[in-house]
């Protein structure tokens, strides 16, 4: 989508405003409103422990996700990853290797996948598209392999606690904290240093970006490993979470952490998109479903409603760009222009 | 200007309405809104959560479920995943729990993944029943068992003798070697045949590995090597059905007979057809109808679900918890060409 002088030349506020992201929270903070105020047992915290703990996968990978879909990639073999990750915790764990340890291995395979996938995208510069759709598939395969169709499930209590434990009597599980170190660790990265302007450059424009002198195939490298390591670290909390490690688990995540990041208003061609709008994109469906589990609304019905959300959100951003086109158009001929573009750097992609 | 004023009320619009939300969310965190005294006055609420939703052999089993809750007077509902994975079925069985619902039904996608799941929501009052896929005997109150081995294999016995007068030869078709439930079945057939039907003479066990061109294959192996045979047992559902494909279309229609367990939709054409005569399974509709019964039995108050209990389940009569909290549905129930169109699953 191009973007033009005009629409960087309005005041800050406004164009906060009018963004995609202002749009998601404010959606979420009616869904909010309502789940809370018309859905009974909606407002309690058994309902956000659950919830919180239930998103936490999706907002893990929604990070790295993020910072791939902003260079122009994807990467759809993060749920594959999350189930070879589980897959070889179980194996291990069984073959009486201590959780610790295990998990740690489970990382670096992470790191492994991450590496394949960074290295045919980046180095050999195959489109993401195919390469992960491929790694879809074997890393999938290598988890069913590994551990067959059984399920382990045995896992020491101490660990599979953790991996439910509240913080204090907040409600709060511990793994939300863990998302919002990570959280705040990419959006210093994203957003606050050379290396995100670097992700945006690529997403904009890739060869302006190797002649600007962004090291674009040892970002796009970065960012698979990041993804991977990210998937790994989920998918250790999920098999602990439900203290079950199946080569199918997490099947599918990775559409669910997709259109959750294209909700909270990263473009899908690169270039565009900000954290916290797809942290909110995540909370968004997580709320909503589960509001709508509690009223018995079926899951077909549930999709049926995420998938229209999705589609419109994806429309309203040719919408608002338009919308916020033409007031910059109107606004500049009735007053002076507003000075110069502010938002060259990390302001407003 | 008109747009700067409209853009501040905007603003503030957006502003309350986080207000709103951050404030609503620190109160509703606190309270418990009215958690209903669900127990004894009020009626159950029994919800029903299948492996998945879309299955045949669920919607039969949840239509049992829920022409007992409705004579039972309670409130019904069937909710689940789309596919059948634990971590889906879990976020389900999480918000019965919030709503408090009396009992849930539940049939298990993984013995273990659910247990953390069932256990809050026993926590919050909800008493939990398993019925065709249980889970770990202390993730849940009771277990409706369908069938037991000792049941399953004596009805394939009895119905094999029946259909071939009590003599000759006689082979099975299993799944994989080292299915450790059919392989049971298969010893407790053996130890059955040899105690009471001397002249049948178990000649091959083959395995089909429940897929359904190497049963075929399998089948057709057979009756090559043993041309007296008479008839063929196939504990399983898969290779049932690919065994009697081939037998429609061979010279030995009609003449090896075929029995095991099956499922109506798959071999409803080959029971018309004359290839098979009669097999079994359970009734799945039976199945949802006493685990509602033992659901309700329990949020009354009149079952503890320990080894002893008795209750009563509408038109299926009396049952007893036998041991593990455990209840036994019966013997296994026969299709044939009588009965075959009132069941589709």
């Amino acid at each position: 989508m191009s973007r033009t002088y005009a629409s960087y030349s309005r005041p800050l506020w406004r164009r906060l405003l009018v963004s995609r992201e202002t749009a998601i929270i404010a959606l979420l903070a009616l869904v909010l409103i309502w789940a809370i105020n018309g859905v009974s047992y909606f407002a309690t915290q058994l309902t956000m422990t659950f919830l919180l703990l239930d998103i936490a996968p999706i907002l893990l990978i929604a990070l790295p996700m993020t910072a791939i879909i902003v260079t122009g990639e994807i990467d759809l073999s993060v749920a594959s990853v999350v189930g070879l990750s589980s897959a070889m915790l179980g194996v291990l764990v069984d073959h009486g290797v201590a959780v610790p340890v295990a998990a740690l291995v489970c990382l670096a395979v992470g790191v492994a996948c991450g590496c394949l996938n960074g290295f045919l995208v980046a180095y050999v510069g195959l489109p993401s598209l195919a390469v992960t759709i491929g790694t879809l598939a074997l890393f999938r395969g290598v988890a069913v392999g590994v551990l067959g169709t059984k399920a382990i499930t045995s896992f020491p209590a101490r660990w599979t606690d953790l991996a439910k434990a509240e913080v204090g009597g907040t409600g709060i599980p511990l793994i939300t904290l863990v998302f919002a170190v990570l959280a705040i660790g990419f959006t210093l990265m994203l957003h606050y240093s050379a290396f995100g302007r670097g992700v945006y450059d690529i997403g904009l424009n890739s060869e302006a970006a190797v002649f600007t002198g962004v090291p674009v195939q040892r970002t796009k490298f970065a960012l698979f490993v990041l993804s991977a390591t990210v998937s790994a670290l989920a998918g250790i909390y999920f098999t602990l979470r439900f203290s079950s490690s199946r080569g199918d688990n997490a099947t599918g995540l990775e559409l669910q952490v997709i259109a959750a990041v294209l909700l909270g208003g990263v473009s899908i061609f690169g270039g565009r998109g900000r954290l916290h709008g797809v942290v909110a994109g995540v909370l968004l469906i997580g709320v909503l479903s589960s509001a709508l589990r509690l009223q018995g609304v079926t899951v077909n019905v549930i999709n049926i409603i995420i998938g229209l959300l999705l589609v419109a959100s994806v429309m309203s951003t040719s919408v608002l760009a338009w919308v916020s086109d033409v007031a910059a158009r109107r606004n500049k001929r009735g007053t002076s222009p507003q000075l110069a573009p502010v938002g060259v750097g990390n302001q407003e992609r | 200007m008109l747009i700067y004023s409209k853009k501040v009320a905007g603003l503030a619009a957006v502003t309350l309405t986080f207000a709103l939300a951050l404030t609503g969310c620190g109160k509703g965190s606190g309270d418990n809104n009215d958690s209903t005294s669900s127990s004894g006055s009020k009626k159950a609420s029994i919800t029903f959560i299948p492996k998945n939703l879309g299955n045949p052999y669920f919607d039969t089993s949840d239509a049992g479920g829920k022409k007992a809750v409705e004579e039972l007077g309670g409130t019904y509902a069937q909710v689940g995943p789309q596919e059948a994975s634990p971590d889906a079925q879990a976020q389900y069985i999480d918000t019965e729990a919030q709503k408090h619902t009396s009992a849930i039904v539940v049939s298990a996608n993984d013995p273990q993944a659910l247990c953390d799941s069932l256990k809050k929501a026993r926590d919050a009052g909800t008493k939990v029943v398993t019925f065709d896929s249980d889970t770990n005997p202390e993730c849940r109150d009771l277990f409706i068992n369908q069938a037991t081995a000792d049941g399953i294999a004596k009805v394939e016995v009895d119905m094999i003798a029946e259909q071939i007068g009590d003599s000759g030869e006689i082979a099975i078709l299993s799944a994989s070697a080292n299915a450790t439930n059919k392989n049971a079945w298969i010893d407790l057939m053996k130890k059955d045949l040899a105690a009471d039907h001397p002249n049948i003479k178990l000649v091959e066990t083959v395995y089909g590995n429940d897929d359904d061109q190497t049963s075929f294959d399998k089948t057709a192996a057979l009756l090559q090597k043993h041309p007296d045979l008479k008839g063929i047992i196939s504990p399983t559902t898969v290779g049932i059905a690919a065994a009697a494909r081939y037998l429609s279309k061979s010279d030995k229609k009609g003449k090896v007979a075929l029995t095991g367990l099956g499922t109506p939709n798959q071999m409803r054409e080959y029971v018309k057809d004359g290839t098979v005569t009669e097999f079994a399974l359970w009734n799945p509709e039976d199945l949802g109808y006493l685990a509602a019964y033992a659901a309700d039995a329990l949020v009354k108050g009149d079952i503890k679900g320990d080894e002893g209990d008795k209750f009563k389940a509408g038109k299926l009569g009396d049952f007893t918890v036998g041991a593990d909290h455990t209840v036994l549905l019966g013997d296994p129930f026969k299709f044939n060409k009588d009965n075959i169109d009132q069941f589709k699953f």
